[in-house]
């Protein structure tokens, strides 16, 4: 894609331009800096902001950061509370990375698309995307992440012949064994697939429509793109809850044993 | 676009960060929040029976009240009783003393009536004698004549 971006000029070049990550490494081995780095510096925020507010956590009168954290604390553990039965020391905390960092993540779409990039072309940077969630390696990372959990427990939980079992005798009992398995086959795995990538098309798209504004003369741009941030804001927050609470339920389900 | 390495490294720092969260973040939090809201209810529980033993407390004044009030009334009932009685008695103690000293003054009177009668008595005597002697001319001799003296005086008396 690179190469394309030198080559296209105009509209496309700019979209393109906006599109590309700042990579080193050829092929498999190519890692996306920018992604890289927005979304470490982003987990470095939320664990400061929370690491803070639990130093100084007093069950007492709360102060504006503690009364913050709690708040989110109390959000994701009421989600928790809801949708997942078992009794598991991961999920919360897990819950509550998710939300935080996908919300952050999805933050950056609210940056004016141009400034990031144009610091960083100041700076002697070439490409870069600020959005991590636009980057299907961050949000397939965090899939499979969860994926993976969701096979442990299940497996832990279960016992591999009780997950097993649950993969061939289900739903439609053991004359249908490899139609069963077929489907829960499908059913697993459209899991990551489906978190990964209805996150990513969704600030994928967001992030385009912010670039296709840009691209508009500047005094319509206002018109368009205040309202849109203003949605945006309502997006960034759902694509984080919805995260959140598949994961949620997703490991909910491993731990139901039939 | 593809996919590559990045997603190794994200899967890293995601690994990373929700072990952080889970270690140091979500136990102090969400403790201190269970804390508190058993703080909460126990300060809510301590209200509520502070409330009940107001409500208790309430009570037993109002009775303790109840009790005073009739035994104030019970206590002025006596002494209005109290100091009926004793004006009675002192009254008759007055009639008592009225009649005592009417007595008194009546026997007093009865005693000067008696003097005076007495005095009298002598003085018509003794006129009564003086004149006699002019009639008679002569002296009477007092001893001589002592029973028709006090004969003549007892008539008077």
């Amino acid at each position: 894609m690179a190469t394309e971006a030198h080559a296209a000029e105009g509209a496309t070049g700019y979209i393109i331009h906006h599109l590309t990550s700042l990579t080193v490494g050829e092929g498999f081995w190519a890692l996306n800096l920018d992604t890289l780095f927005f979304s470490a510096v982003l987990g470095s925020l939320f664990v400061w902001f929370f690491k803070r507010a639990a130093e100084k956590a007093t069950a007492g009168v709360p102060g504006l950061v503690q009364n913050f954290a709690e708040m989110l604390i109390e959000f994701v553990d009421t989600q928790v509370k809801d949708s997942f039965h078992g009794k598991n020391e991961l999920i919360a905390p897990l819950a509550l990375t998710i939300f935080c960092w996908v919300f952050l993540w999805n933050f950056m779409d609210l940056f004016p698309v141009d400034i990031l990039p144009l610091i960083g072309s100041l700076m002697g940077i070439e490409y870069l995307r600020v959005v991590p969630s636009t980057d299907l390696n961050a949000t397939f990372a965090m899939s499979i992440s969860v994926f993976c959990l969701i096979i442990f427990y299940s497996i832990k939980i279960k016992g591999p012949w009780g997950f097993a079992k649950e993969l061939m005798f289900q739903p439609f009992g053991p004359w249908l064994l490899p139609f069963n398995l077929l489907l829960k086959l499908v059913e697993e795995i459209a899991k990551p697939i489906s978190l990964a990538l209805r996150l990513f098309g969704n600030l994928y798209a967001g992030e385009l429509i912010f670039i296709l504004i840009a691209l508009l003369p500047w005094y319509i741009q206002p018109v368009l793109s205040f309202p849109w941030a203003i949605f945006h804001i309502l997006i960034i927050t759902l694509q984080a809850f919805i995260f959140m609470v598949l994961t949620i339920v997703y490991l909910g389900m491993a731990h139901e044993d039939h | 676009m593809s996919i590559n390495a990045t997603l190794i490294g994200q899967m890293i720092t995601f690994a990373l960060l929700v072990w952080f969260t889970m270690k140091y973040i979500w136990p102090p939090l969400f403790d201190s929040l269970e804390e508190r809201k058993k703080k909460i209810s126990d300060g809510l529980a301590a209200a509520e029976k502070g409330q009940e033993e107001m409500h208790l407390a309430e009570k037993k004044a109002k009775g303790v009240l109840k009790e005073a009030k009739e035994q104030s009334s019970e206590i002025v009932n006596l002494a209005q009783k109290r100091a009926n009685e004793i004006v009675e008695a002192s009254k008759d103690t007055a009639k008592k003393e009225g009649e005592r000293l009417i007595l008194v003054a009546k026997a007093q009177i009865e005693q000067e009536k008696q003097q005076a009668k007495e005095g009298l008595r002598k003085e018509v005597a003794a006129l009564a004698l003086r004149a006699a002697e002019q009639i008679l001319g002569a002296e009477v001799d007092k001893t001589k004549h002592q029973d028709i003296l006090s004969k003549i005086s007892n008539q008077l008396g």
